[in-house]
């Protein structure tokens, strides 16, 4: 077993409270990583069988547009989940995800995850409920900002 | 309430506009300017941090305008302006030379003199209401450089190009301060945080306990970010929030700012969070 990721797991908030056999089946499906700055994650469209823990530095979520390039619709730091298309069918990730800077992280293969989890439904549940505290902060967050909180009032 | 109101001396200088001429101008932000106003005769009373004074565009209008410098500091009074109107239009426009008309300072404050030494305190700004921190922060800079706190900084704002005080943000990370910034909408070169101001609270390494926090923003920016803090772990009660109602009279007689029990001008700008504006953020008609 590699220590570092152990290590890197169980200090990870996604983690955090955690059974120690939930931290081992995730522990052994997983290995540290690192990213120089501008460098993919992954590619929308592409076969989401990885999700990354970040431990240091900053991803960005974006999507290309045609003639405007690379639009950043989140910036994901130090103790959060990037990628989380694994979760749910057609498990292909929806943007792309690039170091801002250089990123540690601790890479997922979900793919045997995904199959593990079903063996396990008190585990899978663990799981799933922590995922579903994840996207429902997010769906928060881009709510907000779809508020346009900053945008201009009326006032004199 | 929260620190006691300082009303201007006397009568005539709470409702009579006294004349100051435009020093100096800056473009903060494409929708920003700052003015550097001085009193044609005297000096200019003096504020406290969160403060704020009826501003008068001869002909045109009076709004409430926080003071965007440090209370005592040398130099003009300042005063950052976002043009969403007719009044603030022409306040935004005035040339250096012109004259304002200033009724003033009114309201409550921050109260950061009053803070314990060794307590974080962590300030949230949201938009133009990084305005009305911006003295405050400058004095909680000094302090965590006396030794006596540590300051962090989060703020966020529409677009990178909306992002005021750059220089100040600059200055005060280089002092030591933890500063965070995040934009809702990138655009290309911008290699900072994208999300709501609240996303850049995991990243501040403030210590809860004992903490002051202090809020200036949008209303429902304000609601989440308290929550946050709080979910955070800083008592409710040291969460300080200042609030924008259409502010008139400036101390407490025609009744337009009104909100709930508080007459805003006098009772504010700034409140506590736990116990008040938490629930007064809640009211659905008002």
């Amino acid at each position: 077993m590699n220590e570092a990721v152990r290590s890197l797991l169980s200090g990870h908030p996604f983690l955090a409270g955690f059974p120690p056999e939930a931290v081992e089946l995730v522990a052994e499906r997983a290995e540290v990583v690192t990213f120089q700055p501008g460098v993919l994650l992954f590619r929308e469209g592409s076969p989401a069988d990885v999700a990354y823990l970040v431990t240091a530095g900053h991803v960005a979520i974006e999507v290309h547009a045609p003639s405007r390039g690379p639009i950043v619709v989140e910036t994901i730091g130090e103790g959060r989940v990037v990628g989380l298309s694994w979760a749910a069918p057609p498990f292909r990730y929806q943007f792309d995800a690039r170091a801002i800077d250089e990123v540690e992280a601790v890479a997922i293969d979900t793919a045997p995850l995904r199959v593990a989890l079903a063996e396990n439904p008190v585990l899978g549940f663990l799981f799933l409920d922590r995922l579903a505290a994840v996207m429902l902060e997010r769906l928060q967050a881009t709510r907000i900002r779809l508020l346009d909180l900053y945008g201009t009032t009326d006032a004199g | 309430m929260l620190a006691e109101a300082v009303a201007p001396a006397g009568a005539a200088g709470a409702l009579v506009p006294t004349p100051y001429v435009v020093v100096e101008r800056r473009e903060e932000a494409a929708d920003v300017v700052t003015l550097a106003i001085e009193p044609t005769e005297g000096s200019a009373p003096t504020f406290r941090h969160g403060q704020f004074n009826m501003v008068t565009s001869f002909g045109r209008g009076e709004v409430a305008v926080s003071m965007s410098s440090a209370p005592g500091a040398p130099g003009p009074v300042e005063h950052s302006i976002r043009r969403v109107g007719a009044v603030t239009a022409a306040l935004c426009a005035a040339p250096v030379g012109s004259f304002v008309g200033i009724r003033g300072p009114f309201g409550t404050s921050w109260g950061v003199d009053d803070v314990e030494d060794g307590v974080d305190v962590v300030v949230m700004a949201g938009g133009i209401g990084l305005a009305p921190l911006r003295g405050a922060v400058r004095d909680l800079v000094a302090r965590q450089q006396a030794g006596r706190g540590r300051v962090f900084v989060l703020a966020g704002a529409r677009s990178p190009d909306q992002i005021l005080f750059d220089e100040d943000l600059r200055a005060w990370e280089r002092a030591g301060v933890h500063v965070g910034v995040s934009v809702d909408v990138g655009a290309p070169g911008w290699t900072g945080v994208v999300g709501v101001v609240t996303a850049l609270l995991p990243g501040a390494p403030f210590e809860a306990a004992g903490a002051l926090a202090l809020l200036c923003g949008p209303e429902i920016m304000m609601r989440f970010g308290g929550r946050a803090l709080v979910d955070r772990g800083v008592d409710a009660g040291r969460v300080r929030v200042s609030l924008e109602r259409n502010m008139q009279c400036g101390v407490g007689l025609c009744g337009h700012c009104q909100l709930g029990p508080l007459l805003v001008c006098r009772d504010g700008p700034v409140v506590r969070y736990g116990g008040l504006a938490d629930e007064l953020f809640m009211e659905r008609y008002r």
